[in-house]
């Protein structure tokens, strides 16, 4: 439990220099490290399906920032910050807070998974028929394959979807055409 | 709880970056920062003390592992999630690249002043 705090706080601290360092290259290895911190957060908290793909998402992510900034001679990424900004940011923060801690009380205490809070949850059901009805021996995989299977359809169509515009954003011959590109 | 208020508080880091900075890639890793902090909530909700992965082993009676393993309904639907946010980081920098080959940089601000 100590070692997930440490994780979450290494995940945090790392989140901050992310924020505020001034170099492109420090700033996006360091948003790395929050995904990298939270994949080994995510081992021992028994999820090691999840730990493999956030693993696998972050590499892609960097590759992907890389490209679009010191690919292109953008090596600072300096967010200069606004002043009036800041303090509504600081009234946001702490609304957020206030909300948190007035909820607080109704979470379920940590260690005590919400399957075991409420009665007859999906959870149990899964955990009881997962092999017998579904015939694979990993939980996560029959809800994602077998008992949500369309979920993970819909989850295809929404990817599909944003791979679609990404490619249509960076194909320069589509604004070309239209006469949007003015170089 | 404090588990929970350290993802409360990688949540508002996130928030902090996406208002308050002006550079376009330094708001798409805000974006990011918060759908981890959702992603690590969401998990942490599940978590059971001293639990262990959703996988049935040989050898394991059914009413042992019910006792043990914790919650996959979170693990599933956090998957899911984390594999879409791949996708729409995708398309927010797809997106910035556009405008800084329209413009020539990333600042919004700047990009405001410049339209027309």
């Amino acid at each position: 439990m100590v070692l997930i705090q440490v994780f979450l706080v290494f995940a945090i601290i790392a989140a901050l220099v992310a924020v505020e360092a001034p170099s492109a290259l420090s700033s996006i290895i360091s948003l790395g490290a929050v995904g990298f911190g939270l994949s080994i957060a995510f081992l021992w908290l028994g999820a090691p399906d999840i730990a493999i793909t956030q693993v696998v998402v972050e590499i892609v992510t960097l590759v992907i920032l890389i490209r679009a900034t010191i690919a292109r001679g953008v090596t600072e990424i300096r967010g200069n910050e606004s002043k009036t900004l800041l303090i509504g940011s600081l009234i946001l923060f702490g609304l957020g807070s206030a909300f948190f801690a007035n909820y607080l009380s109704d979470f379920p205490e940590f260690g005590k998974s919400a399957m075991e809070t409420f009665s007859n949850p999906a959870s149990q059901f899964y955990l009881k028929f997962g092999l017998d009805k579904a015939g694979g021996p990993n939980i996560v995989n029959d809800i994602l394959l077998d008992f949500r299977a369309f979920d993970t359809l819909g989850e295809a169509t929404v990817l599909f979807a944003a791979i679609l515009g990404a490619i249509t954003l960076l194909n320069r011959k589509v604004f070309v055409d239209s006469g949007e590109e003015k170089q | 709880m404090l588990t929970y208020l350290l993802a409360f508080i990688l949540f508002a880091v996130g928030l902090y970056s996406v208002i308050n900075k002006r550079n376009l890639i330094k708001i798409i890793m805000g974006v990011i920062i918060m759908e981890h902090a959702v992603n690590a909530f969401l998990i942490l909700v599940g978590y059971r003390m001293s639990g262990e992965a959703p996988i049935v082993e040989e050898g394991v009676s059914i009413s042992e592992f019910l006792s043990t393993a914790v919650d996959p309904l979170p693990q599933a639907l956090v998957i899911t999630s984390i594999v879409i946010s791949l996708g729409v980081v995708a398309l927010m920098v797809g997106l910035a690249i556009r405008l800084y080959q329209h413009y020539g940089t990333f600042d919004i601000t700047e990009i405001r002043k410049l339209r027309g």
